[in-house]
């Protein structure tokens, strides 16, 4: 089964510092790791693999440091990465990120499944997804939180809505959103680190993949980002302390005082 | 700022990493619960055998990673930064699989260091009774040939692991009237028959490990079982824990370094008389004690390590000396810490009283810190008495 898993590399939001004057994030010292969503893709796609055999082959779209995520991938077991990076590529947005993604794909040779996590935690748009799957022309099953094989190959899926779970058949092609409740991602191994050292993981260009200068990157996407602001935080902390009683008045009178109770 | 330039390799540098994360995000999170339970680690156990790291110094043509003594060191030091219980489970398989990997033959090797190292099966080592201890020549239990099998008989004492591991490495009398030379080293296998596990100990610290009984009942197993020569399991057993013992100093050196951490941290937090209490120059002399004192331990650590991987011979006070000193300063350091804490350092609440228990054990374990100085007193002797 030939088993493709898109990651992205964001902000860890352990590390994470925002510059309050321009709204920006400050990238200097930050450090990157993978979208914590994708740790369970690839978690996922590794389980797969052990059931149904074939490759899992890791992609990203993003800057050069991006590789970093994906030999991260292969110290967990993936067996192959592609980085899709590209001056042309930055400034994307969900319509420009799925054509690249999709075009990576193609060169690829195709695919039998897709994984990707639900949402990336900095964008937060799960678009990603369901529009890859919509330009591969295969069925999208979103926020995926339980995948059973059975022969064909088909899988039954349970899927979290907002009303309650919802199980589905699927044959191969598909693409999944998994949820971060599907499985717990394992930690690299040594072998696999060892191994995610020496391998070569090629750079693919606009050129590499044949893509259409206007529809990836700043050219092709639709959705500008006018501003950005970072949201600051007043909250005003007091311990009120003494009887209950006494704490029980005090906070009546802080409650008037703020107009909530008149 | 600086630290130390231990001058690690790439695949070094990966080790120290990749311990050091199942440490904190596997192993941190559960520790207390089971110091509290003293449930056998299964679960860590298994992300251990997933991460490669049981087979750190086993050859890469039996499935490891082809390390040393060193690298074992780098490991089982960053995974004692979690938990010391969870470590010596971990560190008893390799206890185990040394004397099969110094002395096994090429079937014996084939046969289970392949497991070891991909932590299928975990092994341990069977040396202590209670009548033998630090006097190994006391040994009681024998092992008897008859016709195409061995049949031992008598119990082993304190077996970290006993009852969950696999694998047993067991020293055994064959010939009693020879003295230590009369010890034989078998390998026997959980479910042999007439081997069966006694009373499971119930421990001060390292609770998270499992130290029982193994009593061997006619147990016969086959002649190809016998590991090295007959009566050379006490010179196995001596070599084999001269190669464990500065993995037990590293233990100390990742405990106390733990505890070090868990001291500034509190220290910098922890307000009295109108400030925090690092900035008090008792309270600060006892902490530039303790860093010292982990790095001196960790720097002798990794160059008695390095020296045996380089091909020395006739290491034993070398290693003895990379056992005493870190475990006594990881002793001393880990009492500080709960010193420093101060009346929460004495509650289970925080990390440090069980950090304290559990570096008791390392100046009791594969040879009391007595006996290393008298190894250490022994060699220093032979060593001024030539010419």
């Amino acid at each position: 089964m030939r088993i493709i898993v898109c990651v992205k590399q964001v902000p860890d939001a352990k590390t994470v510092r925002f510059d309050r004057e321009k709204g920006t994030i400050i990238r200097d010292g930050m450090d990157a790791v993978i979208n914590p969503f994708d740790l369970h893709a690839i978690e996922a796609a590794l389980q797969l693999r052990e059931k149904a055999g074939g490759t899992v082959t890791v992609i990203s779209m993003g800057p050069p440091q991006a590789d970093s995520a994906l030999r991260e991938a292969i110290a967990m077991g993936a067996d192959a990465g592609v980085l899709l990076s590209d001056r042309a590529f930055a400034g994307a947005d969900t319509l420009a990120t799925t054509y690249t993604l999709w075009k990576a794909i193609e060169k690829l040779g195709g695919c039998d499944v897709v994984f990707c996590g639900k949402q990336a935690v900095d964008g937060d748009t799960a678009q990603v997804g369901p529009g890859l799957a919509v330009r591969l022309g295969i069925p999208s099953i979103t926020c995926v939180n339980a995948i059973e094989l059975a022969e064909g190959p088909r899988f039954r899926v349970t899927r979290m809505c907002d009303e309650g779970r919802e199980v589905v058949e699927v044959e191969t092609p598909v693409l999944f959103t998994v949820l971060t409740t599907l499985n717990t991602p394992r930690l690299p191994s040594l072998k696999g680190k060892m191994r995610a050292k020496k391998t070569h993981i090629p750079v693919w260009g606009a050129g590499d993949i044949a893509a259409d200068p206007g529809r990836v990157g700043f050219a092709g996407s639709p959705t500008k980002v006018v501003s950005t602001h970072v949201p600051t935080f007043n909250a005003r902390r007091e311990i009120l302390t003494g009887t209950p009683d006494e704490q029980v008045n005090a906070l009546i009178v802080h409650l008037k005082e703020a107009g909530i109770l008149s | 700022m600086a630290r130390v330039n231990y001058f690690l390799t790439e695949e070094q540098e990966m080790i120290v990493d990749l311990a050091r994360r199942i440490a904190t995000e596997k192993i941190i999170p559960v520790r207390a619960a089971l110091d509290e339970t003293g449930d056998f680690p299964w679960v860590i156990m298994k992300e251990l055998a997933q991460s490669d790291l049981f087979g750190v110094f086993i050859p890469e043509e039996y499935g490891g990673i082809g390390g040393g003594c060193f690298e074992t060191c780098l490991a089982v030091e960053n995974l004692a930064y979690g938990c010391v219980g969870v470590t010596t489970t971990f560190a008893a398989s390799a206890l185990g699989g040394y004397p099969i990997l110094l002395f096994g033959t090429d079937e014996q090797k084939a046969c289970y260091l392949p497991d070891i190292a991909s932590g299928r099966r975990l092994a341990a080592f069977g040396l202590t009774e209670s009548s033998a201890g630090s006097d190994a020549a006391g040994i009681q239990t024998t092992a008897v040939e008859d016709g195409d099998s061995w049949v031992l008989n008598g119990t082993k004492q304190w077996i970290t692991s006993g009852g969950e591991a696999d694998i047993y490495t067991i020293i055994a009398m064959t010939d009693r009237h020879k003295g230590p030379r009369g010890a034989t080293a078998f390998i026997v296998e959980k479910g042999d028959p007439g081997f069966s596990f006694g009373k499971k100990e119930n421990k001060m610290g390292i609770r998270a490990s499992s130290t029982r009984e193994l009593v061997f009942q006619d147990c016969r197993i086959s002649k190809n079982r016998m590991l090295g020569k007959r009566g050379g399991g006490f010179i196995l057993a001596m070599r084999t824990l001269d190669l464990a013992r500065p993995g037990i100093g590293a233990i100390g050196v990742g405990l106390a370094q733990a505890a070090l951490d868990e001291a500034v941290r509190y220290a910098k937090e922890r307000v009295q008389f109108g400030q925090p209490i690092i900035s008090f120059q008792a309270v600060q002399h006892m902490l530039a004690d303790m860093a010292t004192e982990i790095e001196a331990a960790r720097a002798l650590v990794y160059a008695v390590a390095r020296t045996i991987d380089s091909g020395a011979r006739d290491f034993s006070k070398l290693s003895a000396m990379a056992k005493l000193f870190p475990t006594d300063m990881a002793m001393k350091v880990t009492t500080d810490s709960v010193q420093i804490l101060g009346g929460y350092g004495y509650m289970k609440d925080y990390p440090v009283e069980k950090m304290m228990r559990d570096a008791k054990i390392l100046q009791i374990y594969e040879g009391t810190n007595q006996i290393q100085r008298n190894v250490i007193g022994q060699a220093l002797n032979k060593e001024y008495s030539v010419n």
